[in-house]
C-alpha cells in the first residue's frame, strides 16, 4: 500500500510545517485520510476490528505527534476508532441475533455496549441506506476487501480456531468495512456542515438591536452573524482586531458585505466597550472536557472582561473540536508561539534578539502565543451542531462520541 | 538639625505607607541638609508626618521628563541638591503653606476629639462663615516671611474654636449637617465643604463680594459639564470660532457621538498654510498646537510642560493694553490659546489642571502690581508649578517605587509611560536583578520605543502584544500601569488597554502598582470609558504595519463600517492594588482624600 503512506506521509509533513489552517480543514483532511486508508487496509479474517483499530491508532499516533497542538486531529481519529468499534458491536450483535452470546475478543465493547445504543442505532440505519454511497468508492471497497480477503485466506496461517467460518467471516468483513466508510462519510459530512447546523441556532440567540462583540475571526461566527441577519434580525457586531494576525479586518469587510452594522475596534478597548456589548460571540480552537476552551490568543481577556460586565461569553464549536482530554496547564501546554516577526520588526530589533546563537543572555525575547486558555467558568454556553450545552456537561457530551478506550492514542509497546 | 526640624513644619504631609528611608547611597547628602535618617522616616506608620524639607531633599536622582535626560546618571550630587533647594526654598511660598499644613495637622487631632469636646455636630451658619472668613483673611494677611510657631497657631485655633462655639450658640442651625463633622473652621477644609457641594458651607476664599464668590466657588467645585458633541446647535457655534479645520468625520461610532471627531487627514497641512493669518495665537502656542496635531508629543506630562512653557512665552510677550487690566485681559487671552490648543487635541485632565492653576495665579493678580512683576510672577509661578508638581513629583515616586521591585521580580508594563520608564531604569542602576515585559497595542506600539530604550540601558525584556497578556501574566509578579488621570473614586483614566491587563493581572493575583503625580487627580468622578473619552484617527486602524493591502482600505466609503480608536480608557478601583503619588503609597480608596487636601491646594497659593 504505497499510495496510502505517501498519503499519510505527505499529510504528516504538511502539519508539521503548519501548512493547515484551521481545526475545520485539519478534522476534514484528517477524516478524508482515514477513510483512505481504511478503504485501502487490508483485514485478517478474524478479529477485523481490532485490526483496523491498531492501524488507526498507528497512523494516528503519527498524526497527533506531527502537531499536537492540531487537537481536531486527534478527535478525528478517535472518532472513526470509535465508529469501527461501534460498527464491530452492531455487526456481531446483528450475526449473533438472538442466538447465545458469546464474548467477543474485543472486551472493549462491552464498555461501550450500554453507552451508545442511540448511535449504533443510527449507524446501522446509516449502513442501510447504501444508495448514498458514491458508487467509485463503492467498487474500491469491495475490490480491495475482495482482494484482501484472498490473500489472507491463503496466507494467514495463525489464527487456526476461526479458519472454518471464513465465508461468514468474508462477507462480515466486507460488512464491516463497509460501514465504517459509510459512517466516516457522514462524519465527514457533518464537518462540513457544522457551520450550517450552528448557523441555524442563530435566530435564537441574536435579537433585534443586540451589541455583539467578537474577537479575531473565526468561519462559524460570521456564518451565525449572517444567519441572524438574513432572519431580517438588525444588530450591531464590534469586531476586535485580534493582534497580531488582524482577521478582524477581514471579517468585518465580511460582514459589511453582507450589510450588518459593523465596528472595528483595537484589542485593547475591549474592556473599555464591554459594557455596551449584550454578548460575546466568539469561535474555539478546541473545546476540552472539562469545558474549557483553547480560543485564538485575546479571548481569555475578553472572557474575563465579559464575567466583569455579566454578558453571556458564547463559544461557537462543531462538534469535531470537542476533545475528549482534561487540559493540564494548557496555556503551556496546549499553545505554539509563532514567530516574532509579526510583533517586531526584525530589522529594527535584529541587533538584540535571541536567536539562540548568541553568547550570553539575550536582552530581548519576544512572546506571540497563538491560543489561550479560557477555563469552563468564563464560559456562559457552548453552542454545538448537536445545540447549545453547558461547559459542565461537555464531559458527558464527550462519551456520547468516543470509546473511552481511545483517549490515549500512543499505543502500548505489547500490541 | 533635630532643632531645625523641629522649628520646621510639615510641608508635606505623606499618607498610606511610603519609603521609609532614602537609598542607602544618600547618607552623604549635603551637609546643610536635615540627615534622612531621622528616626520619624525610618518608622512605618500609616500616617506620617515628615520633615518638611525631606521631600524635596531626599530626592537622589534627576529625572526629568524628557527621556533623553534620563540617562543622566545618578545626580547624588549636591549640584542637584541645590536645585531642588531652589526650587522648593522657603523665601517663595512654604510659610504660608507650611502654616496651613500644620493647621490642618493639628486640626486633624482637633477632629478626633471634637465630638468630645463640643458634644455635638458642628452645624455651620453664616455667621460661623463670617467669622471664618474673618479669621481666614487675618491669617492670609499675616506676613509671609514670618514664620508660625506652633504655640502661635495653637493661640490662633483657640480662638477660632471660640468664636465657633460662639456663633453655634447665637446661630440657628442651617440644617447642613456635617456628618463628617469636621470643624469648617480651616483653610483646607473649604475643600472639604465644597466637594460636599453644599453651598450653605462655602466659605469665601477671599474677603468681599460673599454671594458672588460663593456662587464662582460652587462653580468651580462641581466640574463644568464638557462640551457635548452631540449638541448641534453649540457644535455650530464651536466651529464658527474654530481655527483648525475641522470638517466631521464620516461613520462615527453611534455611542461616540458626543465626542469630538475630525478628518485628520489636511488638518495639520491646513493648519501650517494657516501660519500667517492667524495673528492671535502666539507663536509658541501655535508650535505646541503643530506638535500636538501631528502626534509629536504623547505624554501627558511632555504635553502639559510643552504647553505651560508656551504659556510662559505668552506671558512673557504680554503687555496690558491701556484701559484693560491684567487679570481679565490675560486670561481672555489664555483662553483664546487654550481653545486654540483643544481644537489641535482635546486636553488631558492633567492639562486642564495645570490650566485651572494658572487661571487662579491670573485672577490674583492684582492692580497694585506693576506689569512686569505680575508677569515675572506668574512666570515663576509656572516654573514652579513644573518643577514641583511634574519633575520633583516624578522623582520621589520613583524612589516610593524602586522599593517595591525586589530581586528576582517580573515586572509587567504596558505601552509607555515615562514615569515607569524612569522607575524601571531607576530599579536597574540600583543594580536590582528584574525583568521587564513589555505589553503593547496597536496602534500607536508605543511600547517599541520604550523596548528599544529600556535595552539600550541593557535590561532584559520581553515584548508581547495585549493580546498575549494572559499567556505572560503567569511569570509576572507586579504589574506597573502609568495614568493619565486618577478620578476620585479611584478609577484609573489611562491609556486604552491599561484596563485590560489591570483585569488580567487581577485575575492573576497579580498586584497593580499605578504610578501617577498628584496633579494629575481630578475631583471628576466616571464609571465608565464610554462617558468622556478622546476619538483617534480611525485611519490608523484599518492600517496594519508591514502589510501592503489592508481589507480595510476603502473603508470610509462602507456605510455600514465604521472604525473605532479610542484613546482612553477608564479602570475600576478594585483592580488596582496601590497608587504611587508623591505623598505616599495609596489605595485607590483613599484618592479623594488626595484630591482634597492636595489638588486644590494650588488654588489657594
Amino acid at each position: 500500500m504505497p499510495d496510502t503512506h505517501a498519503l499519510v506521509s505527505d499529510f504528516l509533513n504538511k502539519l508539521k510545517k503548519r501548512k493547515i489552517e484551521g481545526s475545520k480543514a485539519a478534522a476534514k483532511l484528517t477524516a478524508e485520510l482515514l477513510r483512505t486508508v481504511i478503504s485501502q487496509q487490508r483485514l485478517p479474517n478474524t478479529n477485523q476490528a481490532a485490526a483496523l483499530i491498531h492501524a488507526i491508532k498507528a497512523i494516528g499516533e503519527q498524526l497527533t505527534a506531527a502537531n499536537p497542538v492540531e487537537l481536531a486531529v486527534g478527535n478525528i481519529v478517535r472518532r472513526v476508532l470509535h465508529i469501527i468499534r461501534e460498527e464491530d458491536l452492531s455487526l456481531t450483535t446483528a450475526s449473533i441475533g438472538g442466538l447465545n452470546l458469546q464474548a467477543l475478543s474485543d472486551d472493549e465493547d462491552n464498555v461501550d455496549r450500554d453507552d451508545q445504543p442511540v448511535l449504533s442505532a443510527a449507524a446501522v440505519a446509516a449502513a442501510a441506506r447504501s444508495t448514498l454511497r458514491p458508487p467509485a468508492l463503492q467498487t474500491l471497497i469491495e475490490d480491495v476487501s475482495h482482494s484482501a480477503a484472498i490473500h489472507h485466506s491463503s496466507s494467514s496461517a495463525g489464527d487456526s480456531e476461526e479458519k472454518t467460518k471464513s465465508t461468514d467471516k468474508n462477507s462480515r468483513s466486507r460488512k464491516l468495512k463497509h460501514n465504517v466508510i459509510e459512517t466516516v462519510n457522514e462524519l465527514i459530512e457533518d464537518i462540513a456542515t457544522c457551520h450550517e447546523s450552528i448557523a441555524e441556532q442563530a435566530v435564537e440567540h441574536i435579537h433585534h438591536n443586540e451589541v455583539i462583540l467578537t474577537l479575531g475571526s473565526s468561519g462559524t461566527v460570521i456564518e451565525f452573524l449572517c444567519a441572524a441577519k438574513e432572519k431580517k434580525r438588525s444588530f450591531r457586531v464590534f469586531v476586535a482586531e485580534g493582534a497580531p494576525r488582524y482577521q478582524g479586518h477581514t471579517l468585518a469587510k465580511e460582514l459589511v458585505a453582507r450589510g450588518l452594522q459593523t465596528t472595528v475596534i483595537t484589542d485593547s478597548a475591549v474592556f473599555a466597550m464591554i459594557s455596551r456589548v449584550n454578548m460575546v460571540i466568539v469561535g474555539a480552537h478546541a473545546v476540552m472536557a472539562n469545558g474549557g476552551v483553547i480560543a485564538p490568543v485575546g479571548l481569555n481577556m475578553v472572557a474575563l472582561a465579559a464575567q466583569r460586565h455579566a454578558v453571556p461569553f458564547v463559544v461557537l464549536a462543531g462538534i469535531h473540536k470537542l476533545c475528549p482530554l482534561y487540559p493540564h496547564n494548557p496555556e503551556v501546554l496546549l499553545n505554539e508561539l509563532k514567530s516574532p516577526s509579526e510583533l517586531l520588526d526584525f530589522g529594527e530589533f535584529s541587533d538584540c534578539m535571541d536567536f539562540g546563537t548568541g553568547t550570553g543572555s539575550p536582552l530581548l525575547q519576544v512572546v506571540n502565543p497563538a491560543f489561550d486558555y479560557v477555563p469552563p467558568k468564563l464560559v456562559s454556553l457552548f453552542i454545538t451542531d448537536t445545540g447549545g450545552h453547558n461547559p459542565s456537561y461537555m464531559y458527558r457530551l464527550i462519551a456520547d462520541y468516543y470509546s473511552a478506550n481511545d483517549l490515549v492514542l500512543q499505543q502500548r509497546p505489547t500490541s | 538639625m533635630d532643632s531645625r526640624r523641629r522649628v520646621i513644619d510639615p510641608k508635606v504631609r505623606k499618607v498610606g505607607f511610603f519609603t521609609p528611608g532614602p537609598p542607602p547611597d544618600r547618607t552623604q547628602s549635603g551637609p546643610a541638609g536635615p540627615s534622612s535618617q531621622s528616626p520619624i522616616s525610618n518608622s512605618l506608620s500609616p500616617v506620617m508626618i515628615p520633615p518638611a524639607r525631606q521631600a524635596s531633599e531626599n530626592l537622589s536622582r534627576g529625572v526629568p521628563v524628557p527621556p533623553n535626560v534620563l540617562r543622566g546618571h545618578d545626580c547624588l550630587d549636591v549640584g542637584s541638591y541645590g536645585m531642588s533647594e531652589s526650587v522648593m526654598s522657603e523665601e517663595t511660598e512654604s510659610p504660608r503653606r507650611v502654616g496651613i499644613d500644620g493647621e490642618f495637622s493639628e486640626d486633624s487631632a482637633n477632629w478626633m476629639r471634637n465630638p468630645r469636646d463640643n458634644g455635638k455636630s458642628p452645624a455651620v451658619d453664616n455667621e460661623d462663615s463670617e467669622d471664618v472668613a474673618k479669621a481666614q483673611f487675618q491669617k492670609n494677611s499675616k506676613p509671609l516671611k514670618e514664620k508660625t510657631t506652633k504655640a502661635e497657631r495653637r493661640a490662633l485655633q483657640e480662638a477660632q474654636r471660640a468664636a465657633k462655639a460662639e456663633g453655634k450658640k447665637a446661630g440657628a442651625t442651617s440644617g447642613v449637617s456635617a456628618p463628617t463633622s469636621k470643624p469648617v473652621k480651616q483653610p483646607n477644609q473649604k475643600k472639604d465643604v465644597t466637594l460636599l457641594a453644599s453651598s450653605s458651607t462655602a466659605v469665601p476664599e477671599k474677603k468681599g463680594g460673599e454671594k458672588s464668590l460663593e456662587k464662582d466657588r460652587k462653580k468651580e467645585t462641581v466640574p463644568h459639564p464638557r462640551m457635548q458633541f452631540d449638541d448641534k446647535s453649540r457644535v455650530e457655534k464651536a466651529k464658527k470660532r474654530s481655527v483648525v479645520q475641522q470638517t466631521e468625520a464620516r461613520n462615527r461610532v453611534e455611542i461616540f457621538r458626543h465626542l469630538p471627531q475630525y478628518e485628520r487627514a489636511n488638518q495639520l497641512s491646513d493648519l501650517e498654510s494657516k501660519f500667517f493669518q492667524l495673528d492671535h495665537v502666539h507663536p509658541a502656542v501655535y508650535e505646541v498646537g503643530l506638535r500636538f496635531l501631528a502626534g509629536d508629543i504623547m505624554w501627558s506630562n511632555t504635553r502639559c510642560i510643552a504647553m505651560l512653557q508656551a504659556f510662559k512665552k505668552v506671558i512673557e510677550d504680554y503687555s496690558t493694553p491701556s484701559e484693560k487690566t491684567l487679570s481679565r485681559d490675560l486670561t481672555a487671552k489664555i483662553n483664546s490659546s487654550v481653545s486654540f490648543l483643544i481644537e489641535c487635541r482635546p486636553l488631558s485632565i492633567s492639562m486642564g489642571n495645570a490650566i485651572r492653576f494658572l487661571k487662579a495665579l491670573i485672577q490674583k493678580s492684582t492692580l497694585a502690581q506693576t506689569d512686569s512683576e505680575a508677569k515675572a510672577s506668574l512666570c515663576s509661578d509656572i516654573d514652579r508649578y513644573i518643577n514641583e508638581k511634574i519633575i520633583l513629583a516624578d522623582k520621589v515616586i520613583i524612589r516610593h517605587a524602586v522599593t517595591k521591585i525586589r530581586d528576582g521580580d517580573v515586572l509587567l508594563t504596558y505601552g509607555s509611560s515615562s514615569l515607569t520608564e524612569a522607575i524601571l531604569l531607576h530599579a536597574h542602576e540600583l543594580r536590582r536583578q528584574f525583568r521587564v515585559v513589555i505589553v503593547d497595542s496597536r496602534p500607536n506600539l508605543e511600547g517599541q520605543s520604550m523596548l528599544r530604550r529600556l535595552i539600550e540601558k541593557g535590561l532584559s525584556c520581553t515584548y508581547t502584544h495585549i493580546n498575549g497578556v494572559s499567556y505572560v501574566m503567569h511569570e509576572v509578579t507586579r504589574v506597573f500601569l502609568g495614568a493619565a488621570s486618577v478620578l476620585s473614586n479611584g478609577t484609573i483614566y489611562s491609556a486604552v488597554g491599561t484596563a485590560c491587563i489591570a483585569m488580567v493581572a487581577h485575575a492573576y493575583h497579580v498586584p497593580v502598582v499605578v504610578c501617577c503625580e498628584s496633579y494629575k487627580f481630578h475631583e471628576r468622578v466616571q464609571l465608565d470609558a464610554i462617558c468622556s473619552n478622546e476619538l483617534g484617527d480611525p485611519d490608523v486602524i484599518s492600517k496594519v504595519p508591514g502589510r501592503m493591502n489592508n481589507p480595510l482600505d476603502d473603508w470610509a466609503s462602507k456605510e455600514n463600517l465604521q472604525l473605532l480608536n479610542l484613546v482612553y480608557d477608564v479602570t475600576p478601583a478594585d483592580y488596582v492594588s496601590m497608587i504611587v503619588t508623591e505623598y505616599g503609597m495609596i489605595p485607590p480608596t483613599s484618592v479623594p482624600v488626595i484630591v482634597r487636601e492636595y489638588c486644590r491646594e494650588h488654588i489657594l497659593i
